[in-house]
């Protein structure tokens, strides 16, 4: 699954369109959420972190990604969703993501599973409603639909970047 | 044919760099003290070899402009014009024109020429002016000071002078700069067109120059090539000849409207005095005409702000414009290479041992010396690495020797009068370690110069010497090297920054702080405390760009200050950035490395020399001195297997001015380590001053142990403690 996700994002970035936006969706419960696949770095099994003193819940540490030193981060925690157990399924979605000083960091967030591959037009995508409860509603960009259902799109920016 | 040249711009870049670095800094000296015909000559070789350099390469403008200079230095070192400050000025200015230009050009920018054009101009007028009295005589004697006379030269280059490099194309280039010159090319030794090689030169050339320049000018020309050709320079007046017919001119200088009056000057082969001496002041005072509009946007506000400008975006245009220049090389000195060529031997020995060993019978013996022979390797290896670190190495004059100028320029705009000293200019330091702290130690030292040092009155007045100190000083401590820039001025005023930062909300007006934590407060963000916005600083950016620059080397900043008695700014920077000896240590499941450099011992600890001090804080009676102890796993909220103090081991670590002990459960393996940042990606944490990546391929990170100290809320270490203060004043001298 990860590997067919890995090869057609490799097939993206080649030939990223204009007009037609495409993300890359993945699980939290049951919960569709999504994120803008030119973000997407890669996809990796969960392996672990080293954990980073006193940094805030949601970072799980820090891994080697092939000798760049990424923090991951739990994004159940993030979003404050109950925790759970990560399990075979269990994935880091690496994300490329802008600071407000404008440089570009990777960061990677540990999901339940990734989904799928949704094509969305721009007009597909609504604003989001006030968001009550768990979801701050900074890190959301809109809601999009899938044959599923409703797709929540993360904006990755205000996502990872630590306050 | 024509050789590509290019290929050796970047060396005649560097060279010309360094010329120029070389003719500031004795420029400086003369300021200081009459000049010393040494330093003259220096600088004189140093302007002659950018103007060789430049016209080789066909770089015109700054031949020609090189040349003026050249021309003044001449007189100056013949002692025919004197050197006084404004001269000093004058030629520093022409030094930064310079600069700017070979800058321009080595990016492929166009070059601003109308500051080259203003300097020139004011040199001419210098070069225009009659000589001091005393050489007056001798210089008639030498020549007829003005007067245009015809040069017969004939130039008759070796067949192979394409081969060395140089181009007779250029040299008559700059003949034709002197004066007038009608070139007359012989071909007659050209072969036919089947026998040619075209790496030969089968040309000579005869040239008539009318100018009122010297011998020993048409000779500097040649000087390149005098092994290479045959030349003669004579002064008699040309006679008409036939070959007037078959001239080939090179027009360059008639193109030149000031030569409109020379053209008269071929006739009578003495022209009169008179006539030369209009001449030449038309010349100049077209050249002025062209200057004087030059001139005044130099004079204009604006440029003086884009020189001494500390706003962010001048820093970030530098920092791209060094983007570039950081792919130049680097200058080694060469017992520095002989020295890695004696490893790389070792090493080449060691090597064929270990391969003839291993082409024996294995028993224990040869075991045992293969172990022999791979522990040797080890340690070639690591000398080979520390080798190849010392050549990034540089002396920190480098930098500390650009704020000579500085302190020089921005004391006489604003009156003060300045005495910089520096001390331990040969402590060396990595060269991108080197490069990135350069601004920020530009902002400390004009800062220093501007609100530090006062005006000589109010020196007067507070009792203190006219002129003010700053002292620039750079020393190891432990693996790191401290930078200190000391004035003795008027100090921090606490109650001002006290104040600011209350109408700047960044404390409150109640809150109760301590001078020291007052004064940290000039590096937050937006802080200025300067009454009037100067020129040189007192905008409000600068001292938080320092610290932040200063904390992404991994390094950190302090101030220290007494009313009145100066401010003391220290820089702490580790020596390189790749890579170090680490400690690995283990607490509950998670090892963390501290570099060896700051591990005095470790040992394990007795519990009955444990003291606690109002039951937070435990110190260690190590040898009659007390060491707070920081429990790491405490620290950093860890799971720790050590319930008691007998169950770990301590870490007696060198912190800022004393020592502290770093509690762990266990001390694991000694290795070298690569430092990755960890602030790429994430953010800065207290304690930690990056990551790396261990053999099994975890991170781990390496600590802080200052930074640590600090998270542990253990502050003024040392103070009030007389036995760690001498210590630590003994492990500085050593």
């Amino acid at each position: 699954m990860i590997e067919e996700i890995n090869k057609k994002l490799e097939q993206l970035n080649e030939s990223a369109s204009e007009d037609l936006n495409q993300y890359l969706s993945f699980f939290i419960n049951d919960e569709e959420y999504a994120v803008d696949i030119l973000r997407v770095q890669e996809i990796r099994c969960w392996e672990g972190a080293t954990v980073i003193p006193n940094s805030p819940k949601y970072i799980k540490g820090v891994m080697n990604l092939r000798g760049t030193i990424v923090p991951v981060m739990d994004l159940r925690a993030r979003l404050s969703i109950e925790e759970r157990p990560y399990n075979a399924m269990t994935v880091v979605i690496v994300l490329k993501f802008y600071t407000v000083k404008d440089s570009a960091k990777i960061s990677g967030i540990v999901v339940d599973a990734v989904a799928d591959v949704h094509a969305l037009k721009a007009q597909d995508i609504q604003p989001a409603p006030e968001l009550a409860c768990n979801v701050n509603a900074a890190f959301v960009k809109g809601l999009g639909r899938s044959e599923k259902g409703a797709l929540i799109l993360l904006e990755p920016d205000a996502l990872l970047t630590i306050q | 044919m024509k050789m590509d040249l290019s290929q050796f711009y970047q060396v005649f870049f560097e060279e010309s760099f360094e010329g120029l670095d070389a003719m500031e800094a004795e420029l400086l000296r003369l300021s200081n003290d009459t000049p010393d015909v040494e330093s003259i000559n220096t600088i004189f070789r140093a302007a002659h070899s950018i103007k060789g350099g430049s016209g080789t390469f066909g770089f015109e403008k700054i031949a020609s402009f090189t040349h003026v200079v050249e021309t003044y230095l001449d007189l100056v070192r013949e002692g025919k014009r004197k050197l006084a400050t404004e001269q000093v000025d004058l030629l520093l200015r022409s030094v930064d024109c310079l600069r700017d230009m070979l800058t321009a050009l080595s990016q492929n920018q166009t070059m601003d020429e109308s500051r080259a054009i203003a300097l020139k101009a004011e040199f001419e007028s210098l070069l225009d002016e009659p000589p001091t009295a005393n050489s007056t005589e001798t210089q008639q004697l030498a020549k007829p000071q003005g007067s245009k006379s015809s040069w017969y030269i004939t130039f008759i280059p070796h067949r192979e002078i394409l081969l060395t490099g140089n181009e007779p194309l250029y040299m008559l280039q700059e003949l034709a700069q002197l004066g007038e010159v009608e070139v007359v090319v012989n071909t007659q030794s050209l072969p036919a067109l089947d026998l040619i090689d075209v790496e030969s030169c089968y040309f000579s050339w005869q040239i008539e120059l009318i100018s009122d320049c010297s011998e020993s000018q048409i000779k500097e020309i040649f000087e390149w090539v005098e092994d290479d050709c045959e030349i003669n320079i004579s002064r008699q007046g040309f006679q008409t000849k036939d070959t007037k017919t078959q001239v080939t001119a090179l027009s360059s200088s008639q193109v030149k409207p000031a030569d409109e009056n020379t053209q008269f000057s071929i006739e009578p082969s003495e022209p009169t005095k008179s006539e030369t001496e209009v001449d030449s002041h038309t010349k100049i005072r077209t050249d002025k005409q062209l200057a004087e509009p030059a001139t005044k946007v130099q004079a204009s506000p604006t440029q003086s702000t884009a020189l001494v400008g500390d706003s962010l975006t001048t820093d970030k245009a530098k920092q791209t414009s060094q983007k570039i220049a950081d792919a130049s090389s680097i200058r080694v000195s060469i017992d520095k290479v002989d020295s890695l060529i004696n490893m790389v031997g070792e090493l080449v020995i060691t090597q064929a041992m270990l391969m003839q060993l291993s082409e024996s019978e294995f028993d224990n013996k040869v075991v045992k010396r293969m172990k022999q022979g791979l522990a040797q390797l080890e340690h070639n290896t690591r000398e080979l690495q520390e080798s190849v670190m010392r050549i990034r190495m540089l002396p920190i004059s480098f930098v500390f020797n650009r704020f000579v100028r500085l302190v020089r320029d921005s004391s006489q705009k604003l009156g003060k009068k300045i005495e910089l000293v520096l001390l331990g200019e040969q402590t060396e330091l990595d060269k991108t370690v080197m490069e990135k702290i350069s601004d920020p130690m530009v902002h400390l030292v004009r800062n220093s110069v501007d609100h530090g040092i006062e005006s000589p009155q109010e020196r007067m007045a507070a009792g203190k010497s006219e002129i003010g100190k700053i002292t620039l000083n750079a020393y190891h401590q432990g693996g790191n090297i401290v930078i200190e820039i000391i004035d003795d001025g008027r100090g921090l005023s606490t109650e001002k920054i006290r104040q600011k930062a209350i109408t700047n909300g960044l404390i409150n007006a109640t809150d109760e702080l301590t001078d020291e934590q007052i004064n940290l407060l000039i590096f937050e963000p937006g802080f200025s405390t300067a009454e009037t916005v100067s020129d040189l600083s007192g905008r409000g950016v600068g001292m938080d760009v320092v610290k932040s620059n200063i904390q992404a080397l991994n390094g950190a900043v302090d101030v220290e200050s007494t009313p009145n008695q100066g401010t003391k700014f220290k820089v702490r920077l580790p020596l390189t950035l790749a890579i170090l000896d680490g400690q690995l240590v283990r607490v509950g499941q998670h090892i963390y490395i501290i570099p060896l450099v700051n591990i005095i011992e470790s040992l394990q600890i007795n519990p009955t020399q444990v003291s606690n001090i109002g039951g937070q804080l435990d110190v260690l009676d190590l040898r009659g001195e007390y060491v707070p102890i920081v429990r790491l796993a405490e620290v950093f909220a860890h799971q720790s297997d050590s319930h008691s103090l007998n169950e770990g081991l301590l870490v007696v670590v060198e912190v800022d001015s004393g020592k502290a002990g770093i509690f762990v459960d266990d001390l694991l393996a000694q290795q070298q380590v690569v430092i990755k940042s960890l602030e790429a990606n994430y953010c800065k944490v207290e304690g930690i001053s990056g990551a790396t990546i261990l053999g099994d391929g975890t991170v781990s990170l390496i600590i802080d142990v200052v930074g640590l100290v600090k998270v542990a809320g253990i502050k003024n270490l040392g103070t009030g403690n007389i036995t760690i203060a001498e210590h630590s004043t003994s492990c500085e001298s050593l």
